[in-house]
């Protein structure tokens, strides 16, 4: 029996917050298309292999970095092993910016923005610029003369277009804290952003050759 | 070497392929400048990023012809 001037109580139950979330989440991004067991054709490229290429190195990077901060500066400097995780930090992340640039390359010759897919490619370009930065504060924190040198270069040209102040790269502790912390986050969150709009919108075709008489189906053939 | 490495012969072995114990070498061209490590690793990725576009891609699982329904071409 309904209260008097209150609208009466439904039957169903009360669509929590986390019903929302769950609702939009699934219409988003289905199971099917969250992990497809089928591609188009047109990713039967070498090409269309640089994006995962980059993950994994950034997985490399993400665990070989881990290990050399729990175990500190002089363990990466002095002990074989230590030496050795510092080199496959190093090569881990040499090899992310190679594939990644190949990758880039790729994306950018086939529009991959086409297609509702501007957020996809706007996360990744962001991604590229945040991994330039953390490359560089890595560069400072390697506790060495190299690091000082860099630093000590780099605040004539931070200093002149007035970020200096709170962007101090002769500051050890503030530099450490952004390569291990604060740009790593947001690596990866971009990274998994991007991703996921990937499974969203789907892989980008190529640019289609009606011109040659033919039809982007045509490259299953 | 310094720092007690467990394998010294294979820490010279890798470093004799490239003798790094000399100032870095760098191309001129006007007001362009870079190191020869840089212009190599450049052109190994535009070699990389032909390749890719060149070489024929392996097919192991089934595919699709076209995006999945509800996907914009």
């Amino acid at each position: 029996m309904s209260t008097p001037g209150r609208a009466p109580r439904s039957s169903s139950p009360p669509r929590l917050w986390t019903t929302r979330v769950r609702e939009r989440a699934v219409a988003a991004l289905p199971p099917e298309r969250l992990l497809p067991d089928e591609q188009p054709a047109y990713v039967s490229s070498w090409i269309y292999v640089f994006g995962v290429l980059t993950i994994a190195a950034l997985v490399v990077v993400l665990v070989s970095g881990a290990i050399l901060g729990l175990k500190g500066p002089a363990w990466w400097h002095v002990t074989g092993v230590g030496r050795f995780f510092n080199g496959l930090h190093l090569w881990a992340v040499e090899l992310f910016f190679f594939v990644m640039v190949v990758h880039l390359w790729g994306k950018y010759f086939m529009g991959a923005w086409r297609g509702r897919r501007s957020a996809t490619w706007v996360t990744g370009a962001v991604v590229f610029l945040i991994s330039i930065a953390t490359a560089f504060t890595g560069y400072l924190s390697q506790q060495n003369f190299d690091s000082q040198w860099i630093a000590t270069q780099a605040k004539d040209g931070l200093n002149s277009v007035g970020i200096g102040a709170f962007f101090n790269v002769t500051n050890f502790g503030q530099m450490y804290t952004y390569h291990v912390i604060l740009l790593p986050v947001a690596v990866v969150a971009l990274a998994v952003w991007h991703v996921l709009l990937v499974r969203r919108r789907g892989v980008v075709p190529p640019y289609p050759l009606e011109a040659h008489g033919r039809s982007v189906t045509d490259t299953s053939s | 070497m310094t720092g007690g490495s467990p394998v010294p012969s294979v820490g010279l072995m890798l470093a004799a392929l490239v003798n790094l114990s000399h100032p870095a070498h760098y191309v001129h061209w006007h007001f362009f400048e870079m190191s020869v490590a840089n212009v190599v690793v450049i052109g190994l990725m535009i070699g990389v990023f032909w390749l890719a576009i060149l070489l024929p891609f392996p097919r192991r699982h089934p595919t699709r012809s076209q995006p999945p329904p509800g996907l914009e071409p």
